[in-house]
Protein backbone atom coordinates (compact mmCIF):
# COMPACT_ATOMS: atom_id res chain seq x y z
CA UNK A 1 0.00 0.00 0.00
CA UNK A 2 0.99 3.60 -0.37
CA UNK A 3 1.03 4.72 2.75
CA UNK A 4 3.60 2.33 3.69
CA UNK A 5 5.95 3.92 1.87
CA UNK A 6 5.12 7.03 3.61
CA UNK A 7 6.35 5.61 7.12
CA UNK A 8 9.67 6.47 7.58
CA UNK A 9 12.57 5.87 10.50
CA UNK A 10 13.97 10.11 10.87
CA UNK A 11 17.30 8.37 11.55
CA UNK A 12 17.65 6.19 8.58
CA UNK A 13 17.37 9.08 6.44
CA UNK A 14 21.11 9.97 6.91
CA UNK A 15 20.83 13.67 6.29
CA UNK A 16 18.21 16.36 6.05
CA UNK A 17 18.35 19.04 3.69
CA UNK A 18 17.60 22.87 4.95
CA UNK A 19 14.40 23.24 3.26
CA UNK A 20 12.98 19.95 5.10
CA UNK A 21 14.84 20.73 8.15
CA UNK A 22 13.06 24.10 7.94
CA UNK A 23 9.79 22.88 6.92
CA UNK A 24 9.83 20.03 10.59
CA UNK A 25 10.86 22.68 12.75
CA UNK A 26 8.59 24.96 11.00
CA UNK A 27 10.14 27.86 11.24
CA UNK A 28 11.87 30.03 8.21
CA UNK A 29 15.16 28.79 6.29
CA UNK A 30 17.08 31.96 7.76
CA UNK A 31 16.58 30.63 11.05
CA UNK A 32 18.29 27.63 10.46
CA UNK A 33 21.08 29.81 9.04
CA UNK A 34 21.06 31.47 11.85
CA UNK A 35 21.60 28.54 14.00
CA UNK A 36 24.61 27.52 11.83
CA UNK A 37 26.26 31.24 11.70
CA UNK A 38 26.13 30.66 15.89
CA UNK A 39 28.24 27.66 15.01
CA UNK A 40 25.46 25.82 16.88
CA UNK A 41 24.39 23.86 14.08
CA UNK A 42 26.82 22.07 11.37
CA UNK A 43 26.17 21.55 7.95
CA UNK A 44 27.92 18.35 6.53
CA UNK A 45 28.98 19.78 4.38
CA UNK A 46 29.91 23.71 4.67
CA UNK A 47 30.85 24.70 0.74
CA UNK A 48 27.44 22.45 -0.33
CA UNK A 49 24.36 24.15 -1.52
CA UNK A 50 21.55 23.66 -0.45
CA UNK A 51 22.55 22.85 3.25
CA UNK A 52 22.16 19.66 4.72
CA UNK A 53 22.55 18.27 8.35
CA UNK A 54 22.39 15.20 10.19
CA UNK A 55 19.07 14.07 10.72
CA UNK A 56 19.72 12.88 14.02
CA UNK A 57 19.87 16.77 15.49
CA UNK A 58 16.53 17.19 14.17
CA UNK A 59 14.72 16.79 17.18
CA UNK A 60 16.86 18.48 19.33
CA UNK A 61 16.87 22.01 17.00
CA UNK A 62 12.99 21.81 16.77
CA UNK A 63 12.42 21.63 20.61
CA UNK A 64 15.12 24.46 20.69
CA UNK A 65 13.41 26.26 18.23
CA UNK A 66 10.08 25.69 19.89
CA UNK A 67 10.90 26.27 23.60
CA UNK A 68 12.62 29.66 22.89
CA UNK A 69 9.21 30.69 20.74
CA UNK A 70 6.68 29.12 23.41
CA UNK A 71 9.16 31.32 26.33
CA UNK A 72 9.58 34.34 24.17
CA UNK A 73 13.45 34.00 24.62
CA UNK A 74 15.77 36.01 22.94
CA UNK A 75 16.46 34.15 19.72
CA UNK A 76 20.09 34.45 20.78
CA UNK A 77 19.16 31.92 23.43
CA UNK A 78 18.51 29.38 20.97
CA UNK A 79 21.80 28.11 20.33
CA UNK A 80 22.55 27.91 24.05
CA UNK A 81 19.35 26.01 24.37
CA UNK A 82 20.09 23.40 21.41
CA UNK A 83 23.87 22.81 23.01
CA UNK A 84 21.82 21.81 26.20
CA UNK A 85 19.22 19.75 24.57
CA UNK A 86 22.35 17.80 22.43
CA UNK A 87 23.91 17.24 25.72
CA UNK A 88 20.71 16.01 27.15
CA UNK A 89 20.67 13.45 24.57
CA UNK A 90 23.63 12.28 24.54
CA UNK A 91 23.58 11.82 28.31
CA UNK A 92 20.44 10.10 28.39
CA UNK A 93 21.77 7.85 25.56
CA UNK A 94 24.53 6.85 27.66
CA UNK A 95 22.56 6.44 30.59
CA UNK A 96 20.74 3.89 28.62
CA UNK A 97 23.34 1.95 27.13
CA UNK A 98 25.21 1.52 30.60
CA UNK A 99 21.56 0.47 31.86
CA UNK A 100 21.37 -2.10 29.14
CA UNK A 101 24.95 -3.45 30.29
CA UNK A 102 25.14 -3.71 33.62
CA UNK A 103 21.94 -4.29 34.55
CA UNK A 104 19.31 -2.47 36.60
CA UNK A 105 20.68 -1.84 40.15
CA UNK B 1 -19.60 26.36 22.08
CA UNK B 2 -18.25 25.44 24.98
CA UNK B 3 -17.12 27.92 27.79
CA UNK B 4 -12.86 28.36 28.56
CA UNK B 5 -12.10 30.33 31.44
CA UNK B 6 -9.03 31.71 30.39
CA UNK B 7 -7.67 33.33 33.50
CA UNK B 8 -8.33 30.57 35.39
CA UNK B 9 -5.96 28.96 32.83
CA UNK B 10 -3.48 30.67 33.73
CA UNK B 11 -4.28 31.31 37.42
CA UNK B 12 -4.68 34.98 37.17
CA UNK B 13 -7.77 37.27 38.00
CA UNK B 14 -9.75 38.82 35.22
CA UNK B 15 -8.31 42.44 36.23
CA UNK B 16 -4.80 40.98 35.83
CA UNK B 17 -2.48 43.33 34.09
CA UNK B 18 -0.47 42.04 30.60
CA UNK B 19 2.77 42.01 32.82
CA UNK B 20 1.37 39.40 35.79
CA UNK B 21 -0.29 37.62 32.83
CA UNK B 22 2.72 37.79 30.85
CA UNK B 23 4.73 36.30 34.45
CA UNK B 24 1.69 33.27 34.86
CA UNK B 25 1.88 32.16 31.49
CA UNK B 26 5.91 31.74 31.88
CA UNK B 27 5.72 30.09 35.01
CA UNK B 28 3.13 27.53 33.82
CA UNK B 29 4.99 27.12 30.05
CA UNK B 30 8.90 26.28 32.30
CA UNK B 31 6.70 23.98 33.90
CA UNK B 32 4.45 22.19 31.40
CA UNK B 33 6.63 22.45 27.81
CA UNK B 34 6.74 18.73 26.47
CA UNK B 35 10.35 19.36 25.26
CA UNK B 36 11.25 20.13 28.90
CA UNK B 37 8.14 18.34 31.32
CA UNK B 38 8.19 14.97 31.94
CA UNK B 39 4.72 15.46 33.56
CA UNK B 40 1.93 13.12 32.62
CA UNK B 41 -0.38 14.84 30.08
CA UNK B 42 2.03 18.13 30.37
CA UNK B 43 1.43 18.70 26.20
CA UNK B 44 -2.47 18.86 26.47
CA UNK B 45 -2.19 21.12 29.96
CA UNK B 46 0.71 23.75 27.76
CA UNK B 47 -1.78 23.13 24.98
CA UNK B 48 -4.43 24.94 27.12
CA UNK B 49 -2.24 27.47 28.67
CA UNK B 50 -0.99 28.67 25.31
CA UNK B 51 -4.11 29.08 24.33
CA UNK B 52 -5.09 30.89 26.98
CA UNK B 53 -2.05 33.21 26.79
CA UNK B 54 -2.82 33.86 22.81
CA UNK B 55 -5.87 35.27 23.62
CA UNK B 56 -5.11 37.22 26.57
CA UNK B 57 -1.67 38.41 25.83
CA UNK B 58 -3.08 40.44 22.89
CA UNK B 59 -5.10 43.51 24.06
CA UNK B 60 -7.75 43.65 21.26
CA UNK B 61 -8.39 39.26 21.52
CA UNK B 62 -8.96 39.93 25.41
CA UNK B 63 -11.25 42.49 25.11
CA UNK B 64 -13.58 40.45 22.50
CA UNK B 65 -13.14 37.54 24.83
CA UNK B 66 -14.11 39.77 28.07
CA UNK B 67 -17.52 40.71 25.84
CA UNK B 68 -18.27 37.05 25.63
CA UNK B 69 -19.65 37.16 29.45
CA UNK B 70 -19.02 35.86 32.28
CA UNK B 71 -20.45 33.28 34.98
CA UNK B 72 -20.04 30.31 32.46
CA UNK B 73 -18.68 27.11 34.07
CA UNK B 74 -15.11 26.18 32.10
CA UNK B 75 -16.91 23.60 29.59
CA UNK B 76 -20.35 24.51 29.71
CA UNK B 77 -22.10 25.41 26.60
CA UNK B 78 -22.52 28.95 26.05
CA UNK B 79 -23.54 31.26 22.72
CA UNK B 80 -21.69 34.70 22.81
CA UNK B 81 -24.04 37.87 22.66
CA UNK B 82 -25.81 38.41 19.70
CA UNK B 83 -23.64 41.64 19.33
CA UNK B 84 -20.49 40.01 19.57
CA UNK B 85 -21.82 37.38 17.18
CA UNK B 86 -21.95 40.46 14.79
CA UNK B 87 -18.88 41.47 15.08
CA UNK B 88 -16.99 38.59 14.43
CA UNK B 89 -19.32 38.89 10.84
CA UNK B 90 -18.83 42.11 10.25
CA UNK B 91 -14.81 41.10 9.89
CA UNK B 92 -15.32 39.24 7.20
CA UNK B 93 -14.70 35.52 6.07
CA UNK B 94 -12.68 33.05 8.24
CA UNK B 95 -11.65 29.43 7.35
CA UNK B 96 -14.32 28.34 10.18
CA UNK B 97 -17.33 29.29 8.47
CA UNK B 98 -16.40 29.43 4.43
CA UNK B 99 -19.21 28.79 2.06
CA UNK B 100 -22.78 28.72 3.85
CA UNK B 101 -24.38 29.49 7.30
CA UNK B 102 -22.54 30.08 10.18
CA UNK B 103 -23.32 28.62 13.58
CA UNK B 104 -21.03 28.71 16.56
CA UNK B 105 -21.94 25.32 18.00
CA UNK B 106 -19.38 23.52 15.38
CA UNK B 107 -16.81 25.87 16.93
CA UNK B 108 -14.14 26.09 19.19
CA UNK B 109 -12.87 28.69 21.49
CA UNK B 110 -9.72 28.65 20.18
CA UNK B 111 -10.63 28.57 16.22
CA UNK B 112 -12.50 31.44 16.73
CA UNK B 113 -9.94 33.75 17.70
CA UNK B 114 -7.54 31.89 15.41
CA UNK B 115 -9.91 33.23 12.93
CA UNK B 116 -10.25 37.04 14.32
CA UNK B 117 -6.27 36.86 14.29
CA UNK B 118 -6.50 35.76 10.38
CA UNK B 119 -9.15 38.57 9.29
CA UNK B 120 -7.08 41.15 10.86
CA UNK B 121 -3.83 40.05 8.86
CA UNK B 122 -5.95 41.28 6.20
CA UNK B 123 -4.81 39.54 3.37
CA UNK B 124 -7.59 40.06 0.71
CA UNK B 125 -7.98 37.67 -2.18
CA UNK B 126 -6.95 34.04 -2.23
CA UNK B 127 -6.56 32.73 1.06
CA UNK B 128 -3.13 31.42 1.70
CA UNK B 129 -2.48 27.78 1.46
CA UNK B 130 -2.09 26.70 5.25
CA UNK B 131 -0.23 23.45 6.06
CA UNK B 132 -2.24 20.66 8.50
CA UNK B 133 -0.41 20.95 11.91
CA UNK B 134 2.20 18.46 12.75
CA UNK B 135 1.16 16.04 15.67
CA UNK B 136 3.65 14.77 17.97
CA UNK B 137 3.01 11.83 20.27
CA UNK B 138 5.18 8.91 22.76
CA UNK B 139 4.62 5.38 22.15
CA UNK B 140 5.46 3.04 24.41
CA UNK B 141 5.59 -0.37 22.68
CA UNK B 142 6.37 -3.78 24.57
CA UNK B 143 9.97 -5.34 23.00
CA UNK B 144 7.63 -7.71 21.30
CA UNK B 145 5.80 -5.12 19.47
CA UNK B 146 9.00 -3.67 18.29
CA UNK B 147 10.11 -6.84 17.41
CA UNK B 148 7.51 -8.19 14.96
CA UNK B 149 6.13 -4.39 14.11
CA UNK B 150 2.20 -3.23 15.22
CA UNK B 151 -0.20 -1.27 14.38
CA UNK B 152 -1.47 1.20 17.07
CA UNK B 153 -4.45 3.27 17.29
CA UNK B 154 -3.85 6.36 18.51
CA UNK B 155 -5.80 9.90 19.14
CA UNK B 156 -4.00 12.94 17.63
CA UNK B 157 -5.63 16.18 17.63
CA UNK B 158 -8.67 14.84 18.42
CA UNK B 159 -9.25 12.02 15.77
CA UNK B 160 -8.24 8.81 15.39
CA UNK B 161 -4.80 7.81 13.74
CA UNK B 162 -3.95 4.32 12.18
CA UNK B 163 0.14 4.26 13.18
CA UNK B 164 2.08 1.22 11.47
CA UNK B 165 5.13 0.83 13.55
CA UNK B 166 7.49 -1.22 11.08
CA UNK B 167 10.15 -3.23 12.69
CA UNK B 168 13.08 -1.44 13.77
CA UNK B 169 11.71 0.33 16.62
CA UNK B 170 13.86 1.09 19.92
CA UNK B 171 14.04 3.63 22.29
CA UNK B 172 14.58 7.02 21.27
CA UNK B 173 13.86 6.47 17.84
CA UNK B 174 11.52 8.72 15.93
CA UNK B 175 9.17 7.74 13.27
CA UNK B 176 7.52 9.95 10.92
CA UNK B 177 4.02 9.06 9.27
CA UNK B 178 3.69 11.64 6.33
CA UNK B 179 0.14 13.10 5.73
CA UNK B 180 -1.12 11.78 8.81
CA UNK B 181 -1.16 15.16 10.97
CA UNK B 182 -3.73 17.69 10.75
CA UNK B 183 -5.88 18.71 7.48
CA UNK B 184 -4.03 21.42 5.42
CA UNK B 185 -6.45 24.04 4.39
CA UNK B 186 -6.76 26.05 0.96
CA UNK B 187 -4.93 23.87 -0.14
CA UNK B 188 -2.31 23.19 1.87
CA UNK B 189 -0.62 19.91 2.98
CA UNK B 190 -1.84 17.68 5.65
CA UNK B 191 0.64 17.89 8.35
CA UNK B 192 2.65 14.58 9.87
CA UNK B 193 2.89 12.88 12.96
CA UNK B 194 5.93 12.09 14.65
CA UNK B 195 6.22 9.10 17.22
CA UNK B 196 8.96 8.83 19.91
CA UNK B 197 9.42 5.56 20.62
CA UNK B 198 9.68 3.99 24.37
CA UNK B 199 10.05 0.96 24.91
CA UNK B 200 8.62 -0.94 28.13
CA UNK B 201 11.35 -3.00 30.03
CA UNK B 202 11.04 -6.10 29.03
CA UNK B 203 11.79 -8.91 32.56
CA UNK B 204 14.78 -10.21 30.80
CA UNK B 205 15.57 -7.75 28.17
CA UNK B 206 17.72 -4.63 28.66
CA UNK B 207 17.76 -2.64 25.06
CA UNK B 208 20.65 -0.71 24.40
CA UNK B 209 20.10 0.58 20.76
CA UNK B 210 19.10 -2.89 18.70
CA UNK B 211 21.34 -4.86 20.90
CA UNK B 212 19.88 -6.64 23.68
CA UNK B 213 21.46 -7.62 27.23
CA UNK B 214 20.34 -10.64 29.00
CA UNK B 215 21.94 -11.83 32.41
CA UNK B 216 22.53 -15.49 31.99
CA UNK B 217 22.74 -17.09 35.56
CA UNK B 218 25.19 -20.45 35.71
CA UNK B 219 25.76 -22.71 38.28
CA UNK B 220 29.49 -22.82 39.69
CA UNK B 221 30.02 -26.26 37.62
CA UNK B 222 28.47 -25.56 34.57
CA UNK B 223 30.78 -22.35 34.31
CA UNK B 224 33.46 -24.48 35.20
CA UNK B 225 33.40 -27.41 33.19
CA UNK B 226 31.33 -26.04 30.11
CA UNK B 227 27.90 -27.02 28.78
CA UNK B 228 25.25 -26.24 26.52
CA UNK B 229 21.97 -24.72 28.00
CA UNK B 230 19.39 -22.87 25.84
CA UNK B 231 18.50 -19.65 25.87
CA UNK B 232 15.51 -17.48 25.27
CA UNK B 233 15.32 -15.23 22.54
CA UNK B 234 12.91 -12.87 21.15
CA UNK B 235 12.50 -15.33 18.18
CA UNK B 236 12.21 -18.61 20.43
CA UNK B 237 14.60 -20.49 22.56
CA UNK B 238 18.28 -21.05 20.90
CA UNK B 239 21.43 -23.66 21.92
CA UNK B 240 24.67 -21.43 23.30
CA UNK B 241 27.62 -23.59 24.58
CA UNK B 242 29.40 -22.25 27.23
CA UNK B 243 33.22 -22.77 27.34
CA UNK B 244 35.03 -24.67 30.10
CA UNK B 245 36.33 -21.98 32.91
CA UNK B 246 33.80 -19.02 32.11
CA UNK B 247 34.16 -16.27 34.35
CA UNK B 248 31.21 -14.22 35.59
CA UNK B 249 31.07 -11.00 33.48
CA UNK B 250 31.63 -12.30 30.25
CA UNK B 251 29.18 -11.78 27.42
CA UNK B 252 28.66 -14.64 24.75
CA UNK B 253 27.43 -13.02 21.68
CA UNK B 254 24.62 -14.35 19.39
CA UNK B 255 24.93 -12.97 16.71
CA UNK B 256 21.63 -11.21 15.23
CA UNK B 257 19.46 -12.13 17.83
CA UNK B 258 18.71 -8.79 19.12
CA UNK B 259 16.21 -6.36 17.34
CA UNK B 260 15.68 -5.44 13.80
CA UNK B 261 17.36 -2.84 12.26
CA UNK B 262 15.08 -0.69 10.71
CA UNK B 263 17.40 -0.59 7.66
CA UNK B 264 17.50 -4.30 7.74
CA UNK B 265 20.54 -6.36 9.42
CA UNK B 266 19.66 -7.26 13.32
CA UNK B 267 21.51 -6.57 16.40
CA UNK B 268 23.11 -8.92 18.54
CA UNK B 269 22.23 -10.31 21.88
CA UNK B 270 24.82 -10.52 24.86
CA UNK B 271 23.96 -12.99 27.21
CA UNK B 272 26.05 -11.76 30.81
CA UNK B 273 27.30 -14.99 32.76
CA UNK B 274 26.47 -14.65 36.36
CA UNK B 275 27.70 -17.13 38.48
CA UNK B 276 25.05 -18.44 41.08
CA UNK B 277 25.22 -20.75 43.97
CA UNK B 278 22.31 -23.08 44.78
CA UNK B 279 20.95 -20.71 47.59
CA UNK B 280 20.37 -24.34 49.84
CA UNK B 281 23.14 -27.11 50.13
CA UNK B 282 22.07 -30.59 51.69
CA UNK B 283 25.15 -31.75 53.84
CA UNK B 284 26.43 -34.50 50.87
CA UNK B 285 26.85 -31.33 48.49
CA UNK B 286 28.78 -29.47 51.18
CA UNK B 287 30.95 -32.19 51.32
CA UNK B 288 31.48 -32.13 47.49
CA UNK B 289 32.30 -28.44 47.52
CA UNK B 290 34.99 -29.30 51.10
CA UNK B 291 36.49 -32.02 48.96
CA UNK B 292 36.32 -29.73 45.84
CA UNK B 293 38.21 -26.59 47.90
CA UNK B 294 41.15 -28.90 49.43
CA UNK B 295 41.10 -30.49 46.06
CA UNK B 296 41.54 -27.52 43.68
CA UNK B 297 44.11 -25.36 45.86
CA UNK B 298 43.07 -22.52 43.92
CA UNK B 299 43.16 -19.02 45.28
CA UNK B 300 41.21 -16.63 43.17
CA UNK B 301 42.55 -13.66 44.82
CA UNK B 302 46.27 -14.50 44.42
CA UNK B 303 46.52 -11.06 42.78
CA UNK B 304 45.85 -8.99 45.67
CA UNK B 305 48.75 -10.41 47.51
CA UNK B 306 51.20 -9.31 43.95
CA UNK B 307 49.45 -5.80 43.92
CA UNK B 308 50.03 -4.96 47.24
CA UNK B 309 53.64 -6.35 48.17
CA UNK B 310 55.20 -6.13 44.25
Amino acid sequence: MAEHEDVVWMHTERVISIVELARYCEVEESQVRELVDYGALEPTDPGAEPLAFDAECAPQVRSALRLCHDLELESATVPLVLSLLERIHELERSVRDLTARLGRP
Amino acid sequence: MKFKDYYATLGVGRNAGADEIKKAYRKLAHKFHPDVSKEAGAEERFKEIAEAYQTLKDPEKRAAYDRLGTGYRPGEDFRPPPDWQQQFRAGGGGAAHEGGAFSFDDLDLADLFESLSRQRGAQRGAPRPRRGADYEAAVHLTLEQAFHGTQLELLLGGRKVTARIPKGATTGQRLRLRGQGGKGLDGGADGDVYLDIVLHEHGLFRVTGHDLYLDLPLAPWEAALGATIEVPTLSGAVNLKIPPGTAAGRKLRLAKKGLPKPGGGEGDLYAVVQIVNPTALDERSRELFRELAQHAGFDPRAHFAEATHG
